[in-house]
């Protein structure tokens, strides 16, 4: 609290009522502030189990992806998703990339980025409230603290009591139970690196390199101070999405909203007390206990809000109390405020122009995406013509290029290719430490998930002009599959 | 500062900072805390860099630090490790024969690798990036070998080197007919005439004279052919280059022509053998020999005519006149 505030004195209402101020209210600002300390009250209802099965599901994911093992064969990794940055691959499950691959991640951030925007216009900030990591992280260290300190009350009591042993054992207790799981957030995040069995047995045992310990000591500390320490104000300060989510989000999008039309005017209302001339919000300020990011939706949509929906399980809980419909805080357009203003019957439009474009995107980069994955060849070739010389003039008149061909397979296995030569009358090829077949190929055994180097010389009776257009073809002599490459055959200028 | 300066914003709870401009004061904001922090650990984290790494120049040398640290050690030792890493392929290279690297695809990659390393480095000067030569330094792209474009050939040539001083040296010595007044300027004008019709692209470049080309006949068999043979295809135990080809060393023109019967250039190749051990000249001959002028190995077919198909089988020394006869100039 800011200390610069306080509430005015209430009267009696049910023990409903909770002394929280949202750390934003206009009376609480200042040019120079320092953060108000919040202490989300537990939240019980729909959204609030939703967020819990959000959060196990989502830290399941991370936590236990490095160790599912995928069989490769004796030559490749066994772990199923494996960035692997000194042998230049990245595994996952069935599919192994290769750095120039690195399009079908662009393609995957595109994926994210159109997928966000479909939610938003959707549902509001529901990636915000339920899957961003600074919320899931935050939510697990708000449990443990809540855990340890206990809840709302208790915490404020703790924090206002002066130094004693017990606040010493629970403040320690929390932290070190904080520090444990931000280790194990960074450990976790190497062992996408590398092998994650091999990795955790070294870290223990001190013979992990610098690298390692480095990148899980960085980990540790951002983890610990996001979620620990910064909590809401990375949200607030720190991440660019809150002021991106307002040109994502129209008068059609859900969002948490507090119903105005039916809370206001909002009053302490005592069990018995008459309903007529008032609103239905009874100002409890438990919707405010519980948020935290520490605001107070009933005054309206705010940059702050993550739109997770505990308010509106803090809500519903008292409207039951006091024997009032649920709802007064909900997932609502704001275009139904509007409508209810005029009287007329709410309406929901999740198909809308925006949200077509934005599915339409969504789902023509998907399908794309599959197509290039499913139909990716595991066999190529690169064709580099010398550039020094450009071209060699023979003794009888013809010429010859030299080109550096790189055969790209990316077939766990040794394959038998056969690389030929078309658009170019009377070309002879010629491979170093290699044969030229009867039909003026060159044969040779590409080398397993590797790029096999080989350069070869082209020889025509070319006549002085042009570059002359010509592809190198590739082919698996034993599947047939083939690759094509277009480069030029230069017979130069003058003489 | 003055007593009385000392101001306190009532907007902000802040002191001024006492100065003035037209009536707009400085309010003395204090840094961000996380930047000031930020600050000091910057500061510590320098002092522990003191004691830890090279920092403070002295009078004589530098503040070690207790790590001890050099790039310069940190460099040599790369290079030590390097040179440790490629040992066993640079062993292998010398115990293997040609044969042998031809049919090992990873040591004819490792002999192509370093032998291009070592042609940037001392080669390409002269011959050119990729050997493609220029003129008066030969093309070792091209099929047209001055002294033979076997593995052999070119380890032989690279040992030694042409006019090089080394006791082994290949040597040959085109007269200068022109300089030493041998011949007649009409009887050079008149050779130089018959060379190029020998030439096809000289031929159609220059469109030589019939009658003068017909005197030169002469000369030529009388001066030229002890070297270049009487059909003018080169003799490669002197060096002596085929006229009869498209390639030519110093130029197929009438003026590069009648300039090398006139004063007979002959370029110096240095001989590479004490520079290079035998590991190295092997990879520097496998890298030339790659460069896709290479000649087979196999018995060594009669001079054919020049015109031939495909990868240099004909003997046809190079490009024009360029070395030539042995000392004696042109006896006939």
């Amino acid at each position: 609290m800011t200390g610069k505030t306080t509430l005015l004195p209430r009267p009696q209402d049910d023990g409903h009522a909770i002394d929280a101020e949202a750390v934003n209210s206009a009376a609480a600002r200042a040019l120079y502030k320092k953060r108000a300390p919040i202490y989300p009250k537990l939240a019980h209802g729909r959204f609030r189990t939703l967020k819990w099965a959000a959060m196990i599901v989502l830290l399941a994911i991370y936590y236990v992806t490095p160790w599912i093992r995928w069989d490769r064969g004796p030559m490749g990794p066994d772990q199923a998703v494996l960035v692997d940055f000194a042998g230049r691959r990245f595994y996952f499950f069935f599919i192994e990339l290769w750095p120039q691959e690195v399009y079908y991640i662009t393609g995957l951030l595109i994926l994210a980025a159109v997928g966000i925007f479909l939610s938003s216009a959707l549902f509001g900030r529901v990636w915000c409230g339920y899957a961003c990591p600074q919320t899931v992280w935050t939510d697990l260290y708000i449990y443990v603290e809540r855990l340890i300190e206990g809840d709302r009350a208790a915490r404020m009591r703790l924090a206002k009591a002066p130094m004693s042993a017990e606040k010493l054992g629970k403040k320690s207790a929390k932290h070190a139970l904080w520090l444990l799981i931000a280790a194990a957030t960074g450990g976790a995040w190497v062992f996408y690196f590398g092998d994650a069995p091999t990795l955790l047995r070294e870290i223990f045992t001190g013979t992990a390199s610098v690298e390692i310990y480095l990148f899980v000591g960085l980990l540790t500390f951002t983890t610990y101070t996001l979620a620990g320490t910064m909590r809401e104000q990375v949200c607030t300060y720190m991440c660019p999405w809150p002021r991106i989510q307002a040109a994502m989000i129209d008068k059609d999008a859900l969002s948490v909203t507090y119903r105005r039309d039916r809370g206001e005017p909002r009053a302490p209302h005592k069990k018995g007390q008459s309903w007529d001339g008032r609103g239905d919000c009874i100002d409890c300020r438990q919707c405010v206990a519980v948020c935290p990011q520490g605001i107070d939706i009933r005054d309206g949509d705010q940059l702050e809000c993550i739109n997770c929906g505990l308010c509106i399980d803090a809500c519903d809980e008292i409207m039951a109390k006091v024997d009032r419909p649920k709802g007064l805080i909900a997932y609502d357009a704001h275009e139904n405020r509007l409508r209810r203003a005029l009287g007329l019957k709410t309406r929901y439009r999740f198909v809308r122009p925006r949200t077509i474009l934005y599915g339409v995107i969504f789902a023509a980069i998907a399908v794309a995406m599959s197509y290039a994955l499913i139909n990716r060849q595991t066999l190529s070739l690169d064709a580099m013509r010398d550039r020094s010389p450009p071209y060699v003039r023979l003794a009888n008149g013809d010429v010859r290029n030299g080109y550096t061909v790189r055969i790209i397979n990316k077939e766990r296995r040794i394959r038998p290719v056969e690389i030929s030569l078309h658009g170019l009358d009377g070309a002879r090829l010629a491979a170093f430490g290699h044969e030229t077949t009867p039909d003026n190929a060159i044969a040779l055994d590409a080398r397993a998930d590797a790029v096999t180097t080989i350069r070869i010389t082209v020889t025509a009776p070319q006549q002085v002009g042009p570059p002359h257009p010509i592809a190198f073809v590739i082919e698996d002599a034993g599947t047939g599959e083939a690759g094509r490459r277009e480069a030029v055959f230069v017979a130069g200028g003058a003489r | 500062m003055a007593e009385d300066t000392r101001e306190i914003d009532a907007e902000t709870g802040r002191q001024t900072t006492g100065h003035e401009w037209d009536g707009i004061k400085e309010l003395d904001t204090p840094l961000p805390r996380w930047w000031l922090y930020l600050f000091y650990a910057c500061i510590a984290a320098a002092v522990v860099y003191w004691v830890l790494m090279p920092a403070w120049p002295m009078a004589n040398g530098y503040t070690q630090g207790i790590l001890h640290f050099s790039d310069r050690a940190n460099v040599a030792r790369d290079v030590e490790a390097l040179h440790a890493a490629r040992a066993p392929s640079f062993e292998r290279l010398h115990a293997a024969s040609y044969e042998q690297i031809a049919n090992d695809p990873q040591l004819a990659e490792f002999a192509r690798a370093a032998g291009e390393s070592m042609f940037g480095d001392n080669c390409q000067t002269c011959h050119g990036a990729g050997g493609g030569g220029r003129s008066g330094y030969p093309s070792l792209a091209d099929d047209v070998w001055l002294w033979g474009g076997t593995l052999d050939d070119i380890e032989h040539t690279i040992r030694v080197g042409i006019r090089s001083g080394h006791e082994g040296a290949r040597l040959s010595q085109m007269p200068a007919y022109g300089r030493d007044n041998l011949l007649t300027r009409q009887q050079i004008s008149d050779a130089t005439e018959y060379v190029l019709t020998l030439s096809p692209v000289a031929r159609a470049n220059e469109h030589p004279s019939a009658p003068a080309a017909a005197r030169g006949a002469g000369i030529f068999q009388e001066q030229c052919a002890a070297c270049h043979g009487a059909d003018a295809h080169g003799d490669r135990a002197q060096g002596a280059p085929s006229l009869t080809d498209n390639v030519w060393l110093y130029g197929g023109t009438r003026t590069e022509v009648r300039r090398q019967i006139e004063q007979g250039r002959g370029g110096v190749m240095p001989s590479w053998e004490r520079r290079f051990d035998d590991g190295q000249v092997r990879a520097l001959a496998v890298y030339v020999y790659s460069l896709g002028g290479g000649e087979a190995a196999a018995p060594a077919p009669a001079p054919q005519p020049a015109g031939a198909t495909g990868t240099a089988v004909t003997p046809t020394a190079t490009t024009a006149p360029a070395p030539a006869a042995p000392q004696t100039p042109a006896a006939p």
